[in-house]
């Protein structure tokens, strides 16, 4: 890169930085709204009644087998059709959040299922209702088991919000495109960009492998002492 | 705004045209994915520590960066550097490069689920490393990857309308383009959405299928 090249970058230096933090708003909201979506669903999957299953398979089969980008599309520019205007940004979160909570919700009913029966039993056994026994029983069991792949699907939804791009989000992929707009350069703004993609993604795989290792060390404590 | 069936019948071919497009598309990402995929996998048993590192960086470095961003990059910097590619073949290369990080894993944790005791029963009947491989190993190896393998497949078919950002025609595009140009959004977007289902769930289900069939054994 030469001087001139440099010049550039620290020129849009802001709206890289300002891409940036677009992106890692996009992310943690979304995956707020997927984390709920995850449970919601999930949850729903186990009921005992038939009509909220079939709802949840159908929510899981929609969102998990259609594309996010089309999802996404559908959300801004045929929803206000139907007399539903979302903002950009609504409509980003939106389509990310619901995108990756169906495949969280696969992860909160497998960790839920794995937990052993004879835990379900006792529970029976000491007459819990059904809320005391996902409250107390199930859910934490099942919480820690969860953490690595939604670790996984953390880094999947970070790299979605890319996309988000592409229905006028000014995120980090929407100001490279500026930049390359603006000043020709592609080399530099798109490998730019890859790294602090990389470096976001970095710091979600430390924060969540930090996570399993509290959860891992805070479980033994609590055994020795018999809590 | 009301659901025209003229304005279906005038999207439809359009969208068949571009649905054959992504289906050849994911097909020939699929392929790229599953070599490059063994190839990293390979490269990661390597014993020298510089060449499994590497790998094992470079993968994550792709694995953790979006694929749109990727294939922007394929598109806009190659031919700066001289390199010129049709933007099919663009997609292609990207949903290939892209998924070979995740397919890699799947090789890999295939071949490391075969017992120990095998490598060293292929020993001691004096295989060579050939014989090993394909008598021993990968008929062992092979049958847990189906599924994962299919899976992946299915994800790719998803991607790919990504592939419309560096101006591929497939079924999205299509649809975006007839949208830009009619102003008409309904019918178009929600027959991709339909096709995109009438392909994914019965996918979906065989892979399901074949879960139950490779996995137990």
């Amino acid at each position: 890169m030469g001087c001139a090249t440099m010049e550039v970058l620290v020129e849009f230096y802001p709206l890289l930085l300002k891409g940036a933090i677009v992106t890692v708003q996009l992310t943690v909201v979304s995956a707020v709204i997927a984390l709920v979506i995850s449970f919601a669903v999930g949850l729903a999957r186990l009921s005992r009644y038939r009509i909220v299953r079939i709802l949840s398979v159908i929510y899981l089969e929609f969102f998990r087998g259609t594309s996010a980008l089309v999802q996404m599309f559908f959300m801004f520019y045929v929803l206000p059709l139907l007399g539903l205007t979302l903002a950009p940004f609504v409509a980003g979160f939106l389509a990310c959040g619901m995108n990756l909570g169906s495949y969280g919700s696969e992860v909160v009913r497998g960790a839920i299922k794995s937990v052993g029966k004879p835990q379900r039993e006792a529970a029976l056994s000491l007459n819990y209702t059904t809320f005391q026994l996902y409250r107390y029983v199930l859910i934490p069991q099942a919480v820690p088991m969860m953490i690595p792949p939604f670790g996984n699907l953390l880094i999947e939804l970070m790299k979605l919000t890319a996309v988000a791009s592409l229905i006028t989000i000014p995120d980090l992929t929407f100001s490279a495109q500026i930049v390359r707009a603006q000043t020709g350069l592609t080399l530099e703004p798109f490998l730019l960009i890859l790294v602090v993609y990389f470096l976001i993604a970095s710091v979600l795989v430390g924060a969540v492998d930090l996570l399993a290792w509290r959860i891992r060390t805070i479980r033994k404590m609590n055994f020795r002492t018999g809590n | 705004m009301d659901w025209s069936w003229i304005v279906v019948a005038d999207v439809m071919p359009r969208l068949l045209a571009g649905l054959l497009v992504t289906v050849q598309a994911t097909f020939a990402g699929a392929a790229a994915a599953y070599v490059l995929g063994l190839l990293l996998a390979i490269l990661r048993r390597s014993p020298s520590r510089l060449v499994s590192l590497t790998t094992y960086w470079l993968s994550e470095f792709v694995r953790r960066t979006p694929l749109l961003v990727q294939l922007y990059f394929l598109f806009y910097v190659l031919p700066d550097l001289g390199v010129y590619l049709s933007p099919f073949f663009a997609g292609v290369i990207g949903l290939g490069v892209h998924f070979s990080t995740y397919t890699a894993e799947v090789f890999r944790a295939g071949i490391e689920n075969v017992p120990k005791g095998q490598w060293e029963a292929a020993r001691s009947l004096n295989y060579s490393p050939t014989q090993t491989w394909i008598n021993v190993i990968l008929p062992q190896s092979i049958p847990p990857m189906i599924p994962p393998l299919a899976n992946y497949l299915v994800t790719m078919f998803k991607e790919t309308p990504l592939l419309a950002a560096i101006t591929v025609v497939e079924l999205f595009n299509a649809a975006n383009i007839y949208s830009n140009s009619t102003y008409k959004y309904l019918e178009p977007m929600t027959l991709v959405g339909l096709l995109f289902l009438i392909v994914t769930i019965p996918t979906v289900w065989a892979t399901m299928y074949l879960e139950r069939r490779y996995s137990r054994r």
